[in-house]
């Protein structure tokens, strides 16, 4: 159990007062800002990264963790006592978490999606710990072809599997994809779509792209459509959960990890699909059926729970293989680049330590989160009534601070303007963001690997087909990308059956 | 943030779905009128396709044993790829597709795009990019709030002008002095 020595190791690290300092510090401004409407988790990732500049990679880590978990609880206080959620994983959670706080249930509501968040989260991360490692030793047997292959996948899910539409999922994956290709070729150390722009040399700070379309385009997007009435929140004392409560929910949360984690670790898993098949088997099996639909407490035990597990399931190829699968991996992968660390199966060799480290503050950061979510959510409740015009206005002035600070000019600042304006006109036209912090965070990584197995075959593209592996992704990718057939008349339907009962 | 993706099992409308209602601005293909502005986004979409194109055709050639295909096949595939879709596109939008325009806590889409804020908030988000290598980061950062508070329609000018201050200080002190970040003191070298 050499693993387990090494989560230890990793306990020991996170353990002491500091770095448990960090990792509070972490959970802490990660709820504070994921709680804050039109902020979701990927947002607050990319926001708070150049809190983390000054650290040393490990406290970095440990604050990330915290971050992370503290970003996705915050998204779903704001769903259930706001409703109306910015993401698609807290969608499912806002039904009758929203219906439970307006019916005086608040407490209850966030009391079953903290615990439950908790139980699935420490669920979730057990299984990374059982799952990672030999997915790092298969991931170490494969070769360029192979893993050109799995980007190549990592492409086609988050563009063709995820989202409404295939056309604008596709336009936006091409953008990142150019935006990923500007500046030297690696390989020949030719210049490419820098347009003879000296600052553009060195290609596009993934941060920078990352803040600039999520938060400089959401700031932009929402100021452009502003609420000018305040939405209502639900005012809400100490969550605390009854016997009944308890009985109700504690299966849902275990149902919940088993959809999320599986759903969360695979290429085009998302929160979505689980969240949605927890809800929709929580609403099979519950006893009080008449309450699904005025605030069930099943219906957010399970898909809050599901959310979290697939958001611990998201790290497995994260970590192992280097492949985010969604938009919050993708920010945090650009995060570990900052600082010259490249998630896949070499980092388990080379930053042992590092990795270990962080996985272990997920432990303790959602034990936090739990200590700190029960007698503060009156105060995250408070912050939902922040005055829009300073919350906006506060986004603004912490993505401009953190763009500037990664190369200290302000050339960075009209890039950032620029990536915000496009971020907003992707928002207007309702193409996806995904795809474009996907193609930006692994394109030059697939060129390299693709012309890294064309090197070996000598610019035969025979080259790109290695061994049984690619086959395979490749035989995935025609699925995914013929699904549209089978969905128009196979899963459209069942769907809508099961939306419209 | 994720755009929305899934339409809710929501039967109370409390959550308003994102495509309804008429809406002057983003009319969608649910009303009947086609959203004729996404054919700009075709336009774009073909034009950095080609801009992509001529730029790989003038990228040098740099075939070596280590690399035999360079760097001019990607872009240009790109490009390709770029032309392509900005025709797919468009035949979607002439049929009637239109993209659902992302919903979140505080957007009303009833409401047409307020073009007078987006362009204060510009106007702010430029006048920091402009002057925070001159005047520095508390300066810039100062304006820089206080400008997109009133955009966003705060009229509490001496209020926001002490919480613009204060957070500049805040953030200078916390992570230029604190954390080590890049961020100028500009004029304020040695006062601060």
């Amino acid at each position: 159990m050499d693993n387990l020595g090494n989560l230890l190791d990793g306990f020991a690290n996170v353990l002491t007062p500091m770095n448990l300092l960090i990792a509070l510090l972490g959970v802490t401004i990660g709820t504070a800002v994921g709680v804050l409407p039109g902020i979701g988790p990927a947002m607050t990732v990319a926001l708070l990264l150049p809190v983390t500049y000054g650290m040393e990679p490990a406290q970095a880590f440990i604050m990330f963790a915290g971050i992370f978990y503290g970003g996705m609880y915050g998204g779903s206080t704001t769903s259930i006592l706001l409703n109306t959620p910015g993401e698609s994983s807290s969608v499912i959670t806002a039904i009758e978490g929203n219906r439970m706080a307006k019916a005086g249930r608040a407490a209850q509501a966030l009391a079953t999606a903290a615990i439950g968040s908790f139980v699935a989260g420490t669920i979730a991360t057990l299984l990374l710990v059982v799952v990672t490692p030999p997915v790092v030793r298969f991931a170490v047997s494969l070769g360029a072809p192979d893993y050109f292959a799995l980007m190549l996948l990592s492409f086609v899910a988050v563009t063709a599997v995820l989202g409404a539409s295939r056309v604008r999922g596709f336009a936006a994956l091409l953008i990142g994809l150019v935006i990923g290709t500007i500046g030297i070729d690696s390989v020949s150390g030719q210049q490419r779509l820098t347009l003879g722009v000296p600052q553009l040399a060195d290609g596009i700070d993934v941060v920078v792209v990352a803040v600039g379309v999520f938060a400089v385009g959401e700031a932009l997007w929402i100021a452009a459509h502003l609420r000018r009435r305040a939405a209502e929140v639900i005012p809400v004392g100490r969550p605390w959960m009854g016997r009944q409560d308890w009985q109700r929910s504690w299966k849902p949360w275990l149902r919940g990890t088993a959809y999320g984690f599986p759903f969360g670790a695979l290429p085009a898993g998302g929160a979505e699909i689980p969240t949605f098949l927890s809800y929709a088997t929580e609403k099979k099996l519950t006893k009080h059926p008449e309450e699904f639909g005025r605030g069930a407490i099943e219906g957010v035990a399970g898909p809050e729970a599901a959310n979290n597990a697939s958001a611990a399931g998201t790290l497995v190829p994260m970590l192992a293989i280097g492949l985010p699968t969604n938009a919050t991996a993708a920010v945090m992968l650009a995060a570990f680049q900052q600082y010259g660390i490249q998630p896949g199966p070499l980092l388990f060799e080379r930053e042992s330590g590092l990795v270990w480290t962080l996985i272990a503050s997920l432990f303790v950061g959602n034990l936090l989160l739990l200590v700190l979510n029960l007698p503060l959510a009156p105060a995250w409740a408070r912050l939902l009534r922040i005055p829009r015009p300073y919350l906006y206005a506060g986004i603004l002035f912490f993505a401009s601070m953190g763009a500037y600070a990664v190369n200290a000019q302000p050339f960075d600042l009209f890039l950032l303007l620029v990536l915000g304006l496009l971020g907003f006109a992707m928002r207007r036209f309702g193409l996806p963001i995904l795809p474009l912090i996907v193609g930006v965070v692994l394109g030059s990584r697939a060129e390299l690997q693709g012309r890294r197995a064309l090197q070996l075959s000598g610019g035969e593209l025979t080259g790109l087909i290695g061994g049984w592996v690619s086959w395979t992704v490749y035989a995935v990718i025609l699925v995914m990308l013929f699904w549209p057939l089978l969905g128009r008349f196979v899963i459209r339907p069942v769907r809508e059956r099961l939306v419209n009962p | 943030m994720i755009r929305m993706t899934t339409t809710p099992p929501d039967d109370s409308g409390a959550t308003p779905p994102v495509a309804a209602g008429p809406d002057p601005v983003e009319g969608t293909a649910t009303t009947g009128q086609s959203d004729r502005a996404q054919y700009g986004v075709c336009a774009f979409l073909a034009l950095v396709g080609g801009l992509v194109i001529v730029d790989a055709a003038r990228t040098g050639h740099a075939i070596s044993a280590a690399d035999p295909i360079g760097p001019k096949p990607v872009p240009i595939l790109l490009g390709v790829l770029l032309l392509v879709v900005a025709a797919i596109y468009a035949v979607d939008v002439a049929r009637g597709g239109a993209g659902e325009p992302e919903a979140g806590e505080d957007v009303d889409l009833s409401s047409p795009i307020d073009w007078r804020t987006v362009l204060l908030l510009i106007g702010a988000f430029l006048v920091n990019a402009v002057l925070i290598d001159r005047l520095g980061w508390v300066i810039s950062g100062t304006l820089l709030f206080w400008g997109s508070a009133f955009a966003l329609g705060n009229r509490h000018h001496v209020r926001n002008l002490l919480i613009a201050v204060a957070l500049s200080l805040i953030t200078f002190y916390t992570f230029a002095i604190g954390l080590g970040v890049n961020l100028p003191a500009g004029v304020l070298q040695g006062i601060l």
